[in-house]
C-alpha cells in the first residue's frame, strides 16, 4: 500500500488480513471495511473467538492434529479404531478425510512433507511420534494419504522405509480415475497410474 | 485434408518496437520484409507466443515490453484451428505481475476466458520455428537438440511437460539432498524412484516421436528422391534410450533405479547428476553423404535443418488430417541459392502452411508473387505491397 487511508489501527488491521490466503490488499480492505460496519454482530464475535483461540488452540500431543484439548477429540472418540492410522501432511488434508467420513480410524498430521530444495528433514516433521505409535502394539495398519506430488511421493517411500521394522501393515491410498471423470480428460500421467494400480474384480 | 491452421487477424501492442499494430491475413504465406533491425523477428515473436512456452527467443516477458510503455504488452489473434475459429490473447504487464507472487507467468485469454496458462494454448495453435540462432543446433550443445526435440514430442504427448517438471523436481531434491551430505538411504531412495520412472517416461516419449519422425522422413525421400533438402539420419543417444531397445520400461526403471543408488557418491563429488534423460542427444546425420551433421559444411547444415524442419511440420500435419502448422521462418532466404529457395516456398506451398516468412530483399520471394501476402515493415508499422 502506498499511501494510509485510514488510521494506524484499521491500516495494521488491513496488513494482517491481507497475508492471510486468498486476500490480495484489495479483498483486505473490503473485509475490513465489512468488519468495521458490522461491529457488533461480526467484529466483537470475531475477535473474542480469536482471542479464544490463541488462549486454548493446541497441537495434540497424539497426532498433531489442532484442537482446543491434547490428545485432541478425534484421539479421544471411543468409538473410533485406533489401530488404524491414516497419516496425512497437514491439518487440511485431515479435515478433508473427515468431511468425506472416508475412515473412521485415527489420524497422525505431520506437518509438511520432506522437501531438500526447501530444507525441510525428517527431523523438521512430526516423524518420530508416528514412529512410536506404531511401535506402541496397539496400530496394526498405517494408511499413507500423501499429496501424489514429488515431495509427497518422496516422503511416502521414507516413512515406509521406517515403519518396515515395525510389524504394522502399510498402505497407499490409490492414484487414478476420479469419481465422475471422463477417461479422456484425465492426464497421461493419471491414467498411466490408473492402468499401474488396476485390480481383479 | 483438413484446412490448415492459420492467423486471419494479428494484433500486437506495446510489444517490442511496436506501439499498435494490426495485421489482417488470408490463409497463404505472408512475407514480411524490411531493414535490419525494423523488427520483422519481433512479429515473428509474438506469434510464437500464441503458442504455449516462453516463445522463440526464450525472452524474460518484462523485456517484451515496448521502451517507454507504461502498461504491459498484448498479442492477440484470431486463429482459424482444427478446434474452430477463436481468438485468443496473451499478454504480460509488469505491475500486475509485482502485486502477485513471484515466478508468475503470462496471462493468457481463449474467446475472452482466462485459461489457467499457456498450456491450454495447445489446442488452438501449433507451431514450428526456424530462426538463425538455430544455425548452429547440429554443432551447439546437447541442451538445444534436445529442446528443438522435446517441442515435438510436446506436440504428441501433453503430459510430457508435468513429466519433464517431476523429473526435474526431483533431480534437483537428489542433487540437494547430496550436497548437504545426506547418506539416509530411504530420502534418497524416495527422489530416486521417481527419477526413475518418470525419466523412463521422458526417454519412452522420445523414442515414439523420433520413431514417427524417421517414418515421416523415409517417406519423404520416396516421394522426392532430388530434394534439395538432404535427408537426415536421426537416432537417440542415451543410457535410457538405448536401454529400452532392448528391455521392458519396468525393467529399465529399476535398473537406473539401482544405478542412481550406485553412483551417488560419484554424482555427490560432481555436484550433479551424472545419468539420466537429462543428458541424452539427438544424433543427426547427412543421409546421403552418411557423415555427422556437426561435420557438413555451413550451407549444408542449413538445408539438412531445413529438411528437418519441414519433415516435423509435415508430422504435425498429418496427426492433424492434413492442418498444417504455423511455419515462422527467420531470414530464411539467407545461404539458400535459387534452387534450394524454390524447392522451399513450393514445399510450404504442397504442405498449405500459412509460413510467417523474413527476409531483407523483397525480390528474394519473387517465386511467391500471387501467392504470398507481402508486407513491408517499417517505422514500427507495416504496409501492403501489392507485387
Amino acid at each position: 500500500m502506498s499511501k494510509a487511508i485510514a488510521g494506524p489501527e484499521i491500516e495494521r488491521m488491513i496488513q494482517l488480513l491481507s497475508r492471510l490466503p486468498g486476500l490480495g490488499p484489495r479483498s483486505a480492505r473490503k473485509a475490513a471495511l465489512s468488519l468495521l460496519k458490522r461491529r457488533e454482530d461480526l467484529l466483537m464475535p470475531l475477535a473474542d473467538a480469536l482471542s479464544a483461540a490463541v488462549d486454548r488452540i493446541t497441537h495434540c500431543s497424539e497426532c498433531g492434529n489442532v484442537d482446543t484439548v491434547s490428545p485432541c477429540s478425534l484421539c479421544r472418540d471411543g468409538r473410533r479404531d485406533r489401530s488404524v492410522v491414516v497419516v496425512v501432511e497437514e491439518v487440511g488434508d485431515l479435515w478433508a478425510l473427515e468431511r468425506a467420513a472416508a475412515i473412521n480410524g485415527v489420524y497422525h498430521v505431520l506437518g509438511g512433507h520432506l522437501s531438500p530444495l526447501d530444507g525441510v528433514g525428517p527431523d523438521n516433521l512430526n516423524i518420530p511420534r508416528l514412529l512410536e505409535r506404531a511401535s506402541s502394539g496397539e496400530v496394526k495398519e498405517v494408511i499413507l494419504a500423501l499429496n501424489a506430488t514429488v515431495e509427497g511421493q518422496s516422503t511416502m517411500h521414507y516413512i515406509k522405509e521406517r515403519l518396515a521394522p515395525t510389524n504394522v501393515a502399510v498402505s497407499e491410498i490409490q492414484k487414478g480415475v476420479p469419481i465422475g471423470g471422463e477417461l479422456d480428460y484425465l492426464d497421461d500421467g493419471t491414467l498411466a497410474a490408473a492402468i499401474k494400480s488396476r485390480r481383479r474384480i | 485434408m483438413a484446412p490448415s491452421l492459420s492467423l486471419e487477424r494479428l494484433s500486437l501492442t506495446d510489444f517490442r518496437n511496436y506501439a499498435h499494430v494490426v495485421i489482417e491475413t488470408g490463409p497463404g504465406p505472408i512475407v514480411l520484409f524490411g531493414l535490419n533491425g525494423s523488427g520483422k523477428t519481433n512479429i515473428l515473436e509474438a506469434i510464437s507466443l500464441l503458442a504455449p512456452g516462453q516463445g522463440l527467443r526464450r525472452a524474460p516477458y518484462p523485456d517484451l515490453l515496448r521502451a517507454g510503455a507504461n502498461g504491459g504488452w498484448a498479442v492477440a489473434a484470431r486463429v482459424n484451428s482444427r478446434s474452430g475459429r477463436a481468438e485468443i490473447g496473451t499478454g504480460f504487464s509488469p505491475s500486475a505481475a509485482a502485486g502477485q507472487r513471484a515466478g508468475t507467468g503470462r496471462v493468457v485469454r481463449i474467446d475472452g476466458e482466462p485459461a489457467g496458462g499457456s498450456g491450454a494454448l495447445a489446442d488452438f495453435v501449433e507451431i514450428v520455428w526456424l530462426t538463425p540462432a538455430m544455425d548452429g543446433l547440429f554443432t551447439g550443445p546437447a541442451s538445444e537438440r534436445r529442446r528443438f526435440l522435446d517441442r515435438l514430442v510436446l506436440c504428441f504427448d501433453p503430459g510430457f511437460r508435468s513429466l519433464a517438471g517431476r523429473f526435474e523436481r526431483a533431480t534437483q531434491s537428489r542433487n540437494r539432498l547430496l550436497a548437504d551430505g545426506v547418506r539416509d538411504n530411504a530420502r534418497l531412495e524416495g527422489v530416486e524412484i521417481i527419477m526413475a520412472e518418470a525419466g523412463t517416461a521422458i526417454a519412452a516419449a522420445r523414442i515414439s516421436t523420433v520413431r514417427r519422425l524417421c517414418d515421416v522422413i523415409a517417406a519423404r525421400r520416396l516421394r522426392d528422391p532430388d530434394s534439395p533438402f538432404p535427408w537426415s539420419g536421426i537416432e537417440l543417444e542415451g543410457s535410457l534410450e538405448s536401454a529400452l531397445a532392448s528391455a521392458p520400461a519396468v525393467d529399465v526403471e529399476d535398473s537406473y533405479a539401482r544405478r542412481l543408488a550406485s553412483m551417488r557418491e560419484r554424482d555427490r563429488a560432481a555436484g550433479r547428476t551424472l545419468e539420466g534423460p537429462h543428458r541424452s542427444d539427438l544424433i543427426v546425420s547427412h543421409g546421403p553423404k552418411n557423415m555427422p551433421a556437426r561435420l557438413s559444411s555451413t550451407g549444408e547444415q542449413k538445408a539438412l535443418l531445413i529438411g528437418l524442419v519441414m519433415a516435423e511440420a509435415e508430422l504435425i500435419a498429418m496427426r492433424h488430417s492434413g492442418s498444417a502448422p504455423l511455419l515462422l521462418l527467420d531470414e530464411i532466404t539467407a545461404h539458400l541459392d535459387d534452387r534450394r529457395r524454390d524447392g522451399l516456398f513450393s514445399e510450404i506451398l504442397r504442405l498449405g502452411a500459412q509460413a510467417w516468412m523474413t527476409g531483407t530483399d523483397l525480390s528474394a520471394f519473387s517465386a511467391l508473387s500471387g501467392q504470398a501476402t507481402m508486407l513491408r515493415v517499417a517505422d514500427a508499422g507495416l504496409h501492403s505491397v501489392h507485387a
